[in-house]
């Protein structure tokens, strides 16, 4: 029954109502799976007798024929949702063994809908990194390798371990988060699809917080309907939320296969960088053809301070970080490292449970507040964020439905290739996605090609505010042009 | 409205002016805390009302509780200040133990309630005006138990997150006495607009002072800040004590270090907490999980129709509708209990246009003059409204004289019981029936041929037959009847 992996969620979800086979079986293959894949580190906590417990009940309730949407479907939670019961560390140490009495807003509704957890997934430490290298659990390996190579490669960051785990068949989609790219990134290492909803569109409530205004949970899935079908059932208003909001979540589903004749989608010319290699151009270009034959209309944009977006980015997330992780401090929960004084507690503590990453960007955020430096820093970086958002809104208002852009800079890379010397090294990653967060507005990743050494690459969609709808419509005629990309199994 | 002089103190070189400012932390009365459902209960375990939000666990978010927002917005209305259609909350950020989130929730640059006024009352009916520079909206810190482990503190979270309304005055207070007044007002204030309870004891009322001094009129000097006041009287001796030793320095040909200090009661004297250089740097900055706080004007209009009658009002109508004098006035609305005692009496009067005034007598001199003898709260006054209202019907209505009132007001403290009814029983009835007391002036002036000869020239001895003939019946006798006859039978 080892097949049962390499279906979607939607196949799946067909055979089980027809009873071919049981969420059980389901689950049971997808178990069989990870414990296969263990060297990709992908999970850092499998929950199997959870997931065999989620499964009989959906068995149950679909025989009963009261089955929700994602009865008996087996997922993966990265690492930064509370589950209940089940430790949760945003893959740092300072989390320690925490063990959630509460279960996030997001997870509770893919439990409500009949969704099964195997486990929870590998992540940069505190959802901090491009490469999912700065996990306190360790890397996680790329399904995907050059051709002829046998170098294990990053699945991108920081939801390294939901696009790994859904491109190497473990489960049948995972949560993610995405804060300035962290779910579009991977997606586009991994050949996975994956979307950053609008600010507001899921709840925040339970996640592990990195960047506030920044931070949105959304799918990886294997295909854009799986996407839609995950995003469905993870969206919606939660009145512990403040900044979530209050409209109702239509069936994205419904959006696939719609018709995008008409369409104007916009090519922004800023995203053209200077040394971009060939094969990205290329691929962008193939992306605006098959939306073009489609019946999209093309059309080159302006976005004039994406310039800016980056470096205001590395001062409002790590300003934000610095005092969203001031609450670990060995006092209540997690790690303690004890002191002679308070202040020696907090410092052993905050020293030793955090990683290099993480200490960089809280004394980066620290830096960036201080008397003296808030105007400097913050409130400019805070200024460039509304010309970025305006940037959008003009560019919407002339009747643009949605824009294309290259999800990243390049292909996948080696473990440890990036960054060491120079963190803006890594950092550059985020370059095409990091915009879309500062203005709020849902980006989908869909994969589009392959580069000369066989690594898959992604196509990024932006679309307005609430309209993710034409971004799984659009993203969905990139998939059928594209085809659908599968690793060779080499673990 | 006059303005008040104020103490000035004497130095070595002169006089010295005290300028003085004030940070009132008010906890809002509110069921549930500031962001979170929990608790708001005073006392109970430590760490009982505490939520996961309180405990800030991973992923917790906070929610603004709307009821806190409304106790904002009714304080600012009575304070007679701008309220802020809409005001952001921004993170302090410092870390200690009692802070679960390291960071407290406040606002900043965007307070909810912008400028103000209070009229504080001072001694001989002198009033003075405190501006109102904002109030502002924030959580309280958790506290440190350091008696229950020999090695170790312990946290109780059960205040973390309870909502304070950080209330900020201009420096426009000039001496201890205007502070004293300026805090027992604006708690007053709270507390007819039950926002607050008002309680120092319990830490739900506390002081921040800013005191500087210099010459009269001259520029502003150095302050220093003392933290953490929940005294009235403290705060009075606080400021004396730390406004002499700035004068001290300061004459010694000294500077002031701003700073944060801390008062002793016991010693009497202020000590440095803590310098300008060892504050900390907030890295204040607009708090990502919370919108702006935004409402209507209809909000805000709502909530000012259904605002309480405040003391200043209450004065006012008082002394216009009962000719109070306006020090009568102050005293029985400068606590809320006082106020509604007096309303209460006022209701039950048979005629309160006439006897209003009496009745404020009866209330200031008789009851709270008794009340305060035994150290009672007028919660606990044995005698209710209704009973004194009785008193002072029966005194407006001639039944009872003034001074048998006393007697009766002591028998109902003593004893209780239908005041009315008692002076039935008891036989205290004023004698205006004319042909008994006739009988008695007659005897005395029988008996005082000589003085009753002497009346025609000296008018003024009227008063000792009136004397006489009250205390031949016991004090029963009408007044104004006696008055009367003894003029006829003398011929005055």
């Amino acid at each position: 029954m080892t097949d049962l992996t390499s279906l979607t969620l939607a196949e799946a979800r067909k055979g089980l109502a027809a009873k071919t086979f049981t969420s059980l079986e389901l689950t049971d293959a997808h178990l069989s799976a990870i414990e296969a894949a263990r060297v990709l580190n992908a999970f850092v906590m499998e929950t199997p007798d959870q997931a065999r417990a989620m499964a009989r009940e959906a068995d149950a309730r679909i025989a009963k024929g009261d089955a929700g949407p994602l009865a008996g479907i087996p997922l993966g939670i990265k690492d930064l949702f509370a589950t209940k019961g089940v430790r949760t560390t945003a893959c740092s140490k300072i989390l320690g063994n925490f063990v959630p009495t509460y279960e996030s807003t997001v997870t509770s509704q893919l439990w409500r809908d009949g969704a099964v957890m195997l486990g929870k997934l590998n992540n940069d430490e505190f959802a901090m990194g491009s490469s999912n290298e700065t996990s306190c659990f360790g890397p996680v390996g790329n399904p995907w390798r050059r051709d002829g190579s046998n170098t294990t490669l990053v699945p991108g960051g920081s939801s390294g371990g939901s696009a790994s785990a859904v491109a190497a068949l473990l489960c049948m989609g995972a949560t993610a988060t995405d804060t300035g790219g962290s779910i579009r990134q991977p997606a586009a290492f991994t050949a996975t699809v994956g979307i950053k909803p609008t600010y507001g569109r899921c709840s925040r409530w339970g996640v592990v917080a990195f960047a506030s205004s920044l931070d949105q949970a959304g799918p990886i899935a294997r295909s854009v309907r799986d996407a839609a079908m995950l995003l469905r059932s993870m969206a919606g208003h939660d009145p512990k939320d403040t900044t979530s909001v209050d409209i109702p979540v239509p069936d994205y589903e419904a959006a696939i296969g719609k018709s995008v004749k008409g369409m104007k989608i916009g090519i922004p010319r800023e995203y053209r960088l200077d040394g971009m290699p060939a094969e990205i151009e290329k691929l962008w270009q193939s992306g605006a053809d098959w939306l073009r034959s489609a019946g999209a209309e093309l059309v080159e944009v302006s976005l004039p301070h994406t310039k800016y977006a980056l470096p205001a980015y590395y001062i409002v997330a790590p300003a934000e970080a610095s005092s969203n992780l001031a609450r670990y401090d060995g006092v209540r929960y997690g790690l303690r490292e004890q002191g002679k004084s308070i202040n020696e507690l907090y410092e052993n503590t905050r020293a030793e449970g955090f990683g290099a990453e993480v200490r960089r960007r809280v004394m980066i955020g620290t830096y960036v507040l201080s008397a003296g430096y808030y105007d400097a820093y913050y409130l400019r970086a805070q200024k460039v964020r509304t010309l970025i958002k305006k940037d959008f809104e003009d560019c919407f208002a002339k009747g643009v439905d949605a824009i294309l852009t290259p999800a990243t800079p390049s292909a996948a890379f080696g473990i440890g290739e990036k960054g060491g010397a120079d963190p803006v090294e890594m950092y550059l990653n985020d370059i095409f996605t990091v915009t879309v967060n500062m203005a709020g507005l849902p980006g989908i990743a869909v994969p589009a090609g392959k580069d000369a050494q066989g690594l898959p690459l992604g196509l990024q969609l932006i679309g307005r505010p609430f309209d993710e709808e034409t971004l799984f419509s659009l993203g969905e005629v990139i998939e059928q042009a594209a085809g659908r990309f599968t690793p060779a199994r080499w673990w | 409205m006059s303005t008040a002089t104020h103490k000035l103190l004497k130095g070595s070189t002169g006089d010295w002016e005290m300028v003085i400012g004030m940070e009132i932390h008010a906890q809002v009365t509110s069921n549930a805390k500031l962001f979170s459902g929990a608790s708001t209960a005073f006392g109970g375990e430590p760490n009982s009302h505490v939520s996961l939000v309180d405990a800030a666990m991973p992923g917790m978010l906070p929610v603004i509780n709307e009821e806190c927002v409304r106790q904002a917005v009714r304080t600012g209305l009575g304070l007679n200040a701008k309220i802020n259609l809409r005001s952001v909350f921004d993170r302090k950020n410092y870390f200690y133990p009692d802070l679960p989130q390291g960071y407290q929730i406040s606002q900043y640059k965007s307070p909810v309630v912008g400028e103000g006024e209070v009229i504080i009352e001072l001694e001989g009916g002198r009033t003075a005006t405190v501006g109102i520079e904002r109030l502002h909206l924030e959580q309280d810190a958790g506290k440190l138990l350091h008696d229950r482990s020999p090695t170790m503190s312990n946290v109780d979270l059960n205040r973390s997150g309870v909502a304070l309304m950080e209330i900020v005055s201009k420096p426009d207070i000039r001496d201890a006495e205007q502070a004293k007044a300026y805090v027992t007002k604006l708690r007053s204030i709270l507390r007819y607009l039950g926002t607050c309870d008002g309680d120092m004891e319990k830490g739900s009322l506390r002081a921040d002072v800013n005191v500087s001094v210099r010459k009269p009129g001259g520029p502003l000097g150095t302050r220093c800040e003392i933290k953490n006041m929940n005294s009235i009287n403290f705060i009075g001796q606080a400021i004396e004590y730390e406004a002499r030793r700035q004068i001290e320095i300061l004459e010694d040909g000294g500077q002031i270090d701003q700073e944060t200090r801390l008062y002793d009661p016991n010693k009497g004297e202020t000590r440095s907490m803590r310098s300008k250089e060892e504050a900390h740097d907030y890295r204040y900055f607009p708090d990502p999980d919370l919108l702006p706080l935004e409402f209507s004007q209809e909000f805000v209009d709502e909530l000012k129709a259904k605002l309480p009658e405040l003391p200043d009002q209450k004065k006012t109508r008082f002394v216009a509708d009962f000719g109070l004098s306006a020090y009568d006035a102050s005293v029985l609305v400068a606590e809320r209990e006082s106020a509604v005692f007096y309303e209460t009496v006022l209701d039950k009067l048979a005629n309160r246009a006439r006897d209003g005034k009496v009745a404020a007598n009866w209330v200031i001199n008789e009851l709270f003059g008794r009340l305060n003898k035994e150290g009672r709260d007028i919660t606990a006054s044995p005698v209710n409204a209704e009973q004194l209202a009785a008193i002072v019907d029966l005194i407006g209505e001639g039944t009872i004289s003034g001074k048998i009132a006393k007697d009766l007001f002591e028998i109902v403290w003593q004893e209780g019981g239908d005041p009315r009814a008692l002076v039935e029983s008891r036989g205290m009835k004023q004698v205006t029936d004319l042909s008994a007391i006739e009988k008695v002036v007659d005897d005395i002036i029988a008996a005082n041929p000589d003085k009753a000869a002497q009346v025609k020239d000296k008018p003024q001895s009227l008063g000792w037959f009136v004397g006489q003939v009250m205390k031949a019946s016991g004090g029963k006798a009408n007044p104004q009847s006696v008055n009367d006859l003894l003029k006829s039978k003398l011929g005055v």
